[in-house]
């Protein structure tokens, strides 16, 4: 009989770890925990796991990049586009219901995210009205610009009011990146216009003066720098105001730079975005990036007629005879794996959710509900 | 276009006179293109076509005297027989159901239809009512001063229809302008008119009770999204609305009642 061969280091780990498995499937419960107790402890004396021993406390939560992470859940309430409370009093009740519906919710999310346009026309009673009403949220609130609070001063009072426009966060093990992505190139200047022209320009979905949205050559800077030192097999949810991809030129539901924008994204393992500015049920992927839209409060957008991603699946036409129909909030559950599920809490209907795993089967699984009544 | 010869005569005279009426004294208008007409060898008035190209005498006339009306005629007429000639294949009705140059043939008047925006959709344009036999070039009828228009009369008509579809763009898209009281403007649900599916008028619209047309239903959102006062039917900017509106479904089938 020959001898057996010596074993590697590796080898030895490998079984090590199979027979670690093959005992916690026999184990019982009351076992396991006083094991998981017993390791934790000596990880502890330790001071640090070690690479070469198969600790429990790795394998009670462990994700693939080793880190343990829960599941939790963050709301949004976005595009509320509020005027002065005197001029107009149907979108002031608009934002209330949604944070009606986020206060309501059971347990409470870890944060709710302002999704951009607080205001219609950037005008400093509007940021501050829709201030005062964000005050009455309980969750802890992350806001987030959008076009129509920044054309008006470029941004002057927002920052005041609510800090800089690009930031980020750690939650839970995964990496927030809030990016300022409507930036547009100067098409005021040599007309002359004032901030109040400027303001009416951009706030015109359909109006062409206005430029197309980007993130810039200074935002796509910051993010790589941001980015730079977050681990690849780190979850990345980016909140952005536009898509972040191409999907209507004519009514800016378009990032100019969206190439650029992806590929400083794409060598993260899993990555979202969360965008408002759309207004409508909206879902894509691109490669390894999930994109999901978010509602407004005020009004639904109608589907462009060209564009649209293959993954979305239409929400239905909106009823004119209805204030809030098409409209509403919502909430994003973040799943262990850092990949998140949307719900679109519409108002007037039933709420409606979008998967990760309906993403990343290409539309073959999980499929949420199809539209009766789709865009004309 | 039918001119009578009387008509071009008053043209030939006022070649004649010299060309460029001085302005009254308000801006200046730049001066028509001289025509230098050549000089007659028998001393006879010369007669300049307002093409600025054809040219004809009077004999028996000098320069400054003034000719008889029947002199006059005569020279219009064989200026308007130059020019004709000279431009065989232009569809010049004047009336007479003859050509300068005498061919009765009217195949090269059949080419009136074409221009016209009505072409559209091929209905107008094949045999049918209305419409010139496809391919046969048979003799037209003629003297009808309905469609008597030229290709600058449809530009000018061109043009005050597209600034009525363009003050239509500005009051959907300007929330006082429509009378709205909260700052809503139509643009705001419809940016580029996008959902408001005018070709699904009539139709029964439950919700306010009757069968609407599309004014009916612009004068709905003028009262409820807009919360204004609605418009009386002839206001011309409820009408400039239905207008815009219609023209951003250029070619798009009716499809009346569809729900």
């Amino acid at each position: 009989m020959r001898p057996k061969p010596p074993r590697s280091v590796e080898t030895r780990h490998y079984e090590e770890r199979d027979a670690l498995f093959a005992g916690l499937r026999r184990m019982s419960r009351r076992s396991f925990f006083r094991l998981a107790g017993l390791s934790a402890g000596l990880a502890m004396a330790k001071g640090l796991v070690t690479p070469h021993a198969f600790q429990l406390v790795e394998v009670a939560g462990a994700q693939e990049d080793g880190t343990a992470r829960k599941p939790f859940t963050f709301a949004y309430i976005s595009d509320t586009h509020l005027y002065p409370r005197t001029l107009n009093d149907r979108f002031v009740r608009a934002i209330v219901k949604a944070v009606d519906d986020v206060n309501n919710l059971d347990p409470q999310p870890a944060f709710v995210l302002m999704g951009g346009d607080l205001a219609q026309l950037g005008k400093r009673e509007e940021l501050e009205l829709g201030r005062d009403i964000l005050k009455g949220v309980k969750a802890p609130v992350r806001m987030m610009v959008g076009e129509h609070d920044w054309f008006f001063d470029m941004g002057e009072h927002w920052k005041a009011l609510f800090g800089p426009e690009q930031y980020s966060f750690d939650h839970e093990g995964v990496h927030f990146v809030t990016v300022m992505s409507v930036q547009e190139k100067d098409f005021w200047t040599a007309r002359g216009l004032t901030p109040e022209e400027r303001m009416q320009i951009v706030a015109g979905l359909d109006n062409g003066i206005q430029s197309r949205f980007e993130v810039g050559e200074a935002g796509r800077e910051w993010l790589k720098n941001d980015l730079a030192d977050v681990p690849k097999t780190t979850p990345i949810v980016v909140f952005s105001h536009s898509p972040l991809y191409r999907y209507y030129r004519p009514w800016n539901f378009w990032t100019e730079d969206a190439d650029e924008v992806q590929a400083i994204l794409q060598p993260f393992e899993r990555v979202t975005v969360i965008h408002g500015h759309t207004h409508q049920l909206l879902s894509n992927r691109i490669g390894n990036i999930d994109f999901h839209g978010m509602l407004s409060t005020a009004w639904p957008w109608p589907y462009a007629p060209e564009g649209l991603p293959k993954l979305t699946i239409q929400q239905n036409r909106a009823d004119p005879f209805s204030q809030f129909d098409g409209c509403g909030d919502g909430t994003v559950d973040v799943l262990e794996n850092g990949l998140v599920n949307t719900l679109y809490n519409l108002w007037d209907r039933n709420p409606v959710t979008v998967r990760a795993s309906y993403l990343a089967s290409g539309g073959t699984r999980d499929a949420p509900p199809r539209a009766r009544f789709p865009s004309y | 276009m039918t001119r009578t010869p009387l008509a071009l005569a008053a043209v030939a005279a006022l070649a004649l006179a010299g060309g460029a009426l001085a302005p009254p004294g308000g801006a200046p208008r730049p001066a028509p293109p001289r025509h230098d007409a050549p000089p007659s060898p028998g001393g006879n008035v010369v007669v300049a076509l307002c093409d600025g190209e054809t040219t004809a005498e009077i004999p028996g006339v000098r320069e400054g005297e003034t000719p008889t009306p029947a002199q006059a005629r005569d020279v219009a007429a064989r200026l308007m027989a130059a020019w004709r000639a000279e431009h065989p294949d232009v569809a010049w009705d004047d009336g007479t159901g003859r050509t300068a140059t005498g061919d009765a043939s009217a195949g090269r008047l059949a080419q009136a239809e074409p221009r016209t925006q009505r072409q559209r959709g091929g209905a107008a344009g094949s045999a049918g009512a209305g419409g010139l036999p496809s391919g046969e070039q048979g003799e037209l009828q003629r003297g009808h001063t309905y469609k008597a228009f030229s290709e600058r009369d449809e530009q000018i008509w061109k043009l005050e229809t597209e600034k009525f579809v363009r003050e239509g763009h500005r009051v959907f898209h300007d929330a006082k302008a429509v009378g709205g009281t909260i700052g809503v403007s139509c643009d705001m649900c419809h940016p580029d008119a996008a959902n408001t599916h005018p070709e699904t008028y009539p139709k029964f619209q439950v919700q306010i009770g009757r069968v609407a047309l599309l004014r009916d239903m612009i004068n709905w959102c003028i009262q409820n999204p807009s919360r204004g006062k609605p418009l009386p039917e002839d206001d011309p900017r409820l009408k400039a609305m239905e207008a815009y509106i219609l023209a951003q479904r250029q070619g798009t089938p009716i499809d009346y009642g569809k729900h």
